[in-house]
């Protein structure tokens, strides 16, 4: 009897003290844990996803989802308060801070990148080498009468043009609509050109086509440096090439925009997204020109830091 | 006595049992025909809701099909031409290669290589369509690209079908296979008493015979090719355009299902409810093949 209750005794005080032990470790080290959802643009999706990986590598209790629905997609989702944070390759338009503010969803807007956007052409393309935004606009406007490479200038082989460019729920293609044609999602008829939400397919399309003219995030150029031939955008003083520096110092116009993230407020207020946030922007600097676009000065990032 | 009602006792529930079991059943029979309803059901709600909007004449006559951008124009035929286009090409591989291995099979080949080869036909069957996919756009279009057709476009509706094809190749041969077997021994062996040669036995009698259970297989097979969404989605292109042409983008009804349903139409647009519509016509589409084929079926059945 006596030696039933020591054991007992010595079982319970060792349950404790190991319970003990492991409340105080999870306590004191602070491990955060959670699930973040993150979706929207494909363009901001490398940016992001980097982020991801790198904070999951110290966190390894928190979950970060990041989605490619477009930018557009990305809004659908954020508005209603499905997701935490937004990847936007533009602003929010009014239409859709609207909706947010009718669903009580308040958000913090976050500049993380510039990024150029690259128009490109097959690598065996040997007879272009610069095009200038009205020829773009030409080529891409509703209603266009460009069918062939000749139709562009004279001088160009009298073969068909083969077209790739983002779809409607892009938000590479609202800005290349915006500025090259001159209205927000105005473009030529669906059966011309081949569209997708994801640049990969585009990249595929143009690298295989010798005819093939595409546009895209430069990211995604420099990734398919190999398979594309970039094309040089005169848009007045002259063919500029993007380039790092090009395009942060805004000499690669029109086609320079900047890259955003969009914070849920209430998310926010959760130990692990304001951590993720903070991480987003304390290594911004490092992990966006590792991914292949054009970092914002720190100065923008310490202020993106003073808003959390 | 306390025997013979413990007997009768015994007999109710046996009987109650009985029913239970046949009511389990004709509910899970029941359950795949409320499914059909209710799918028809709710493709016919938005439908209606879609046809309020767009007049039927301009959907089903129409020859332009933009209705992502401004001007938007909803006529549904490149999108059934790109859905006939890519499975005829699909049908225009397996019906000779199907049938082909059918006969191989059923009327010459030694049974030990028969057990081998069926197996590794049903292989083909058993590859994940979206592997297909990437198969046809990453090998057989660079492939057909550098050596055959030097203007073949990255995404065009050949190599989908092509791959296409190759995946419905077992439903043909399997059960063509099947009906050739089933015509009796002594049709061939008449057939050889009068003279007649292994193809002309093969071609003349066995498959004239069989011609009911070969067109069910076909039948099916440009069922399965027509409602295929993953091959043409990923090899062959996002472009509704009416063409000859086998070597450009096209866009079949379920890739443009596939498309819409991924991106951000908002929920109740005349964008969403085209899902719908085009779902309507795909589904009445390949009612009408069920349909015919049944007809066919059973004019041609001939019980042995």
């Amino acid at each position: 009897m006596k030696r039933r209750t020591t054991i007992l005794t010595i079982a319970i005080i060792a349950i404790i003290t190991v319970s003990l032990a492991y409340w105080y470790y999870t306590t004191a080290t602070q491990k955060l844990s959670g699930t973040i959802e993150i979706d929207g643009s494909s363009t901001v999706f490398p940016i992001t996803q980097a982020v991801a990986e790198e904070f999951q590598k110290t966190n390894p209790d928190v979950r970060v989802n990041v989605g490619v629905s477009g930018t557009g997609g990305g809004f659908k989702r954020f508005t209603v308060g499905e997701t935490d944070i937004s990847d936007a390759s533009r602003p929010i338009k009014a239409s859709e801070a609207q909706i947010a503010e009718q669903n009580g969803i308040e958000y913090i807007e976050f500049e993380v990148a510039l990024d150029g956007l690259a128009v490109v052409v097959n690598k065996d393309n040997t007879w272009v080498n610069y095009m200038t935004v009205q020829e773009l606009n030409m080529t891409w406007r509703p209603n266009s009468t460009v069918y062939k490479w000749s139709d562009i200038r004279p001088e160009w082989p009298d073969q068909p043009i083969i077209l790739y460019g983002p779809g409607m729920d892009s938000g590479t293609f609202d800005y290349f609509t915006e500025v090259i044609v001159g209205t927000v999602d105005s473009i030529r008829s669906t059966d011309e050109w081949t569209s997708s939400e994801d640049d990969n397919v585009l990249v595929q399309g143009v690298a295989g086509d010798s005819e093939a003219l595409g546009y895209f995030g430069y990211a995604y150029y420099k990734e398919n440096i190999d398979k594309l031939k970039i094309v040089p955008i005169d848009s007045g003083s002259g063919p500029v090439t993007p380039s790092d520096e090009t395009v942060n110092s805004g000499q690669y116009t029109p086609l320079s925009r900047p890259l955003f993230i969009y914070v849920n407020k209430e998310s926010l207020a959760r130990v692990e997204v304001k951590a993720f946030v903070r991480f987003y922007m304390e290594n911004a600097l490092q992990l966006v020109a590792e991914v292949g676009y054009t970092p914002l000065p720190s100065s923008v990032y310490q202020e993106n830091l003073s808003k959390l | 006595m306390k025997s013979k009602s413990r007997a009768k006792a015994k007999k109710t529930t046996r009987k109650i049992k009985e029913k239970i079991i046949e009511r389990l059943l004709f509910a899970s029979a029941t359950v795949s025909v409320i499914t059909t309803l209710a799918i028809l059901g709710v493709l016919l709600f938005e439908a209606i809701g879609f046809f309020r909007q767009v007049s039927i004449i301009e959907f089903f006559t129409g020859t332009k099909w933009t209705p992502l951008i401004q001007p938007q124009h909803f006529g549904v035929i490149p999108l059934i031409w790109g859905t006939i286009l890519v499975t005829t090409i699909a049908l225009g591989v397996a019906a000779p290669v199907g049938l082909g291995s059918a006969i191989f099979l059923s009327e010459y080949a030694p049974d030990k290589l028969r057990r081998i080869v069926k197996p590794v036909l049903e292989l083909l069957a058993g590859v994940p369509t979206v592997v297909y996919g990437y198969f046809a756009l990453t090998f057989i279009t660079p492939f057909l690209k550098q050596n055959v057709f030097l203007e073949m476009i990255v995404f065009n509706a050949l190599s989908a079908g092509l791959v296409m094809g190759i995946m419905i190749i077992p439903m043909i041969s399997s059960l063509s296979e099947d009906a050739m077997l089933a015509v009796p021994q002594s049709f061939r062996e008449g057939a050889y008493a009068l003279g007649a040669r292994k193809h002309e036995v093969a071609l003349r009698v066995v498959i004239p015979s069989a011609l009911s259970g070969i067109v069910a297989s076909f039948i099916l097979a440009i069922s399965r090719a027509i409602g295929e969404t993953m091959i043409v989605s990923i090899a062959g292109g996002s472009t509704a355009r009416l063409t000859l042409n086998p070597l450009e983008s096209i866009q079949t009804m379920t890739a443009y299902i596939a498309q819409i349903s991924l991106g951000e139409a908002p929920f109740g647009s005349l964008e969403y409810r085209t899902i719908f519509s085009v779902g309507l016509t795909l589904f009445l589409m390949t009612l009408a093949v069920n349909l015919f084929g049944q007809w066919v079926a059973k004019r041609y059945w001939k019980r042995y």
